[in-house]
């Protein structure tokens, strides 16, 4: 795979190459992330999301399985456990704040990689599956964040248990018998507690066995860019290494510094108080939300409040909800236009930063608020947008819209000419 | 991750400058991947202490315990970091078997005295925890094997103990460990 | 065909959520108010900090041990006869500067469960640096049969367990007061019933627990303090605080040096990534 003018690892030492001619996992190293890997020249920080995203499941895994070796997976003691880490465990305290801020930081870098993706058409030929198995790992995200928040066992852990099986029951004829299957029981208690831990040390292990399949994918054809325009030649690309890892290592500086100060200065700032009163099945909070990761999609469901033809209102707030995901699958068939990145397309620009961006702030912002008026209309109106631009306007735009004329090449948008380009046209 | 393989294209760039100029330009990077590995050993220290004992682990690391009812000729077994603790209040009869043996004879040569408190002689406090591979031992409850020596007995592999918990025949290779303790009356001792 | 279909399905999604915004906004018109008013919406109001706020404010603030003594007297002379601190182990209040005897007296003042060792029933003993702080109530059904229906909750994570917590718990212990005329004439079902008491900073305005702290020298301080209520609230909200996240200094004490390595090394790492990228800046690589 890759550019034939990619640089051929050579073994640095005897050694290396003792075990590269044996198990070449030198070399995959070396053409997957190191000088053997030719990326485009002109890549911008929001490219450095992806490397980001990586260091954040390596954190969460690591965090977690320390703080596994003193969680109590059990409903009487697993509250009990979580304070037992914060206040008895050498640095407990500093790995529980690292774990669940991380959740936070892992969600910010991945969303930003997303819209990324968005606004460079990242998803379109020849990089689907790349833009697919991305779709797969964002939602095994969040469903094991979803049953990390249960383990310690909290009223919203409890009450976000019940909540989002209880979406499960909306679904016609098998959903009360699922939802029970779901949660061992007729609540969550032990049985879902148990489950959902397994689960929970699971899934960041087959969320890292699919961004090996999406970075493999994405090896394929390489790296976009921030024109959209394909690697035509030589001058086009620079080694992954040492260009890349410089750039990502001032990126993950930044990052790190920001979530430190947010792990030391504001460790709860983005938690909810009521998770720190043990979970009551007898008494469900007054304003139950989930962590804000989920806040527009919780605002979508929330959005149906009438029943619609035949379809009760709870179902349709479920469809809507997976659906506002599900919807991002089709993305690269939905979005025809020939034209990758957004920086030439003037009006799929002008609904991407007047009409997706606000109405995701607006989805965002009312998921975090009370269920209660304006901010139901609010979220009401936003996610008839959300549904028109994937659907509706990216289709129809694509069809209509008169891109901007596109450089000849990666070169000559970088340094104003192309030698290759003169060339071209000379001959 | 070493710079040293940094492609060839760096590495001519680096050539064409002065020489002074790639030293300056080598200990930025050098300087960078250093601060870079300082940070990762450093964050290793908290994933390696949590293993160490919790603190509540640790605030249960001394026992406090009343022996005023322990009779001469009996034994209780005290909890002490989670592992017992064999108390025994010896007879005359015992002190005098144990003073009794040439201690040059012993696999690990220690007199009773030496395993006493002066002034309570007659308490030996001792690990219940044999010293070949940590099984408990009996001969501390009533009616219990205690070895050919009258002290305790390892069934694991037939380590005897006498009456001063001394190693006198089987695969261990000390005596019963004493514990730090004092008795902070004539009835109370606090173990660690 | 892609296309096609999902213009189709994304009609139909908006079609709905339409529907509901128009039958939502169908409501609003016909009641003439966007959301219903209540009793909470009128008189709640949020906690504020006492002046001069808490000495653990901000990034650079730390527990004041003295205060934090204080408020555990009146934890213990005060809020100990109902609330329980479960999280809480006496062997933690050395972390007040209290030194290893002067715990081992504190945690003797209690009494905790244990069992006779001759007849093995259920009694009481002294308590010991290890043991936790006891619950002053066997169970939830004696908590609730004790105070007027209403479970005294435990106040070891209280103020991370509230919005602004510590302010919370200061304002609350300091904002009882008689219901204002207006609610009991507009809201008359909001108006405290029997055994109930109005406080603004209580969530649904009418809380059981009566005035816990009602009178000046309450609790005689041992350092000269003048034990006003609102020095006392002051102090148990710091104590509380401390109770729920004993290891607020420390943690900004690590914060500290972390940043700053952190900003040392991301510098560096700029440094470094300008220079590797020198040669490819706006001329032909």
């Amino acid at each position: 795979m890759s550019f034939p003018w990619a640089n051929q690892y050579e073994p640095q030492n005897p050694l290396m190459k003792w075990v590269d001619d044996r198990l070449p996992l030198p070399r995959f190293v070396y053409n997957a992330i190191g000088a053997g890997y030719p990326v485009p020249r002109n890549l911008n920080y929001f490219w450095n999301f992806g490397v980001l995203a990586g260091f954040c499941l390596v954190l969460q895994i690591v965090t977690g399985v320390v703080l596994a070796m003193h969680y109590a997976p059990n409903a009487l003691v697993a509250f009990d456990s979580t304070e037992h880490i914060m206040r008895d465990v050498n640095w407990g305290w500093m790995l529980r704040y690292a774990h669940a801020n991380g959740a936070s930081a892992f969600f910010v870098v991945v969303y930003l990689h997303i819209f990324r993706g968005f606004f460079y058409g990242s998803y379109k030929a020849p990089r689907e599956m790349v833009w697919l198995m991305g779709v797969v790992i964002f939602l095994l995200m969040m469903a094991t964040a979803f049953m990390g928040y249960v383990l310690p066992w909290g009223q919203m852990s409890f009450w976000g248990a019940k909540v989002i099986t209880g979406l499960f029951g909306a679904i016609p004829l098998v959903g009360e018998p699922l939802q029970i299957w779901l949660l061992g029981g007729f609540a969550p208690d032990n049985a879902a507690l148990n489950r959902f831990f397994s689960l929970h040390f699971l899934l960041p292990f087959v969320i890292a066995g699919v961004v090996i399949l999406h970075i493999w994918a994405l090896h394929i054809p390489g790296s976009s860019n921030p024109t959209g325009v394909e690697v035509k030649g030589e001058s086009d690309t620079i080694p992954f290494h040492p260009y890349y890892t410089a750039k990502d290592g001032f990126g993950l500086g930044v990052f790190l510094f920001l979530y430190c100060a947010m792990l030391f200065f504001l460790p709860n700032a983005l938690g909810h108080p009521d998770n720190y009163i043990p979970a009551n099945p007898m008494s469900t909070p007054a304003h139950i939300v989930p962590e804000w990761y989920f806040w527009p999609f919780y605002a979508i469901l929330r959005a149906f409040t009438a029943d619609f033809f035949f379809i009760p209102a709870k179902l349709m707030g479920v469809i809507a909800m997976f659906g506002s995901i599900l919807v991002w699958f089709f993305l690269p068939w939905l979005d025809t236009s020939p034209v990758r990145s957004g920086h030439y397309r003037p009006l799929f620009r002008k609904f991407f930063w007047f009409g997706l961006i606000p109405a995701m702030a607006v989805l965002f912002y009312c998921g975090g608020a009370p269920a209660e008026e304006p901010f139901v209309m609010m979220s009401q109106l936003a996610t008839a947008y959300y549904f028109l631009h994937f659907l509706v306007i990216l289709p129809i735009v694509a069809s209509v819209e008169r891109p901007e004329p596109l450089p000849y090449s990666i070169t000559e948008a970088v340094l104003g000419s192309d030698d290759n380009a003169e060339l071209k046209a000379a001959s | 991750m070493t710079e040293s393989t940094g492609t060839a294209d760096v590495d001519g760039v680096a050539a064409a400058e002065s020489g002074e100029g790639v030293r300056r330009r080598d200990f930025i990077n050098i300087a960078a991947v250093g601060a870079a590995g300082v940070g990762g050993v450093v964050t290793l220290l908290p994933l390696v202490s949590q293993m160490a004992p919790s603190k509540d682990v640790l605030a249960e690391s001394s026992t406090e315990l009343d022996v005023s009812a322990i009779q001469p000729g009996q034994a209780v077994k005290a909890v002490f970091r989670k592992q017992p603790v064999f108390v025994r209040n010896l007879t005359a009869k015992e002190i005098e078997e144990a003073n009794a043996v040439d201690v040059g004879s012993l696999r690990d040569p220690q007199t009773l005295a030496e395993r006493t408190k002066e002034g309570h002689e007659n308490w030996l406090i001792t690990m219940g925890v044999c010293t070949h591979l940590g099984c408990v031992p009996l001969g501390a409850g009533e009616g219990e094997n205690k070895g050919e020596f009258g002290g305790y007995f390892c069934p694991c592999h037939g380590s005897h103990y006498d009456t001063a918990a001394r190693i006198r025949k089987g695969p261990a290779p000390l005596n019963l460990q004493v514990p730090e303790y004092e008795f902070t009356s004539d009835t109370v001792v606090k173990i660690g | 065909m892609t296309r096609l279909i999902g213009i189709l399905v994304g009609l139909f999604f908006t079609a709905a959520v339409l529907w509901a915004f128009v039958s939502g906004a169908a409501t609003v018109i016909s009641e003439g108010e966007l959301k219903p008013a209540t009793a909470e919406h009128h008189f709640h109001k949020l906690p504020h900090e006492p002046s001069g706020g808490f000495s653990f404010n901000g990034a650079f603030g730390k527990y004041d041990k003295q205060q934090l003594q204080r408020g555990f007297q009146v934890y213990k002379e005060v809020c100990s006869a109902c609330h329980s601190l479960r999280h809480v182990a006496f062997r933690d209040l050395e972390q007040l500067g209290y030194n290893e005897a002067e715990v081992k007296a504190i945690a003797a003042g209690f009494q905790v469960p244990g069992v006779d060792p001759n007849t093995g029933e259920a009694t009481t003993r002294a308590g010991m640096p290890t043991d936790y702080f006891p619950k002053p109530y066997p169970n939830d059904i004696a908590a609730r049969a004790a105070n007027n229906n209403a479970i005294p909750p435990d106040l070891s994570l209280m103020t991370k367990a509230r919005h602004e917590g510590s302010a919370y718990v200061y304002s609350l212990l300091t904002g009882y007061q008689d219901a204002p005329a207006e609610l009991v004439k507009e809201f008359p079902g909001s108006a405290p019933g029997p055994g109930l008491h109005y406080n603004p900073y209580f969530a649904n305005l009418n809380l059981a627990m009566a005035p816990p702290l009602t009178a000046t020298d309450q609790v005689s301080y041992g350092d000269g303090t003048k034990a006003t209520v609102d020095q006392m609230a002051q102090d148990v909200a710091a104590f509380l605080t401390w109770t729920a996240e004993p290891t607020l200094d420390k943690r900004k004490q690590t914060g500290w040096p972390v940043l700053g390595f952190l900003l040392f090394a991301t510098v560096l790492a700029y440094l470094a990534k300008q220079q590797v990228w020198a040669d490819k800046k706006g001329k032909k690589g």
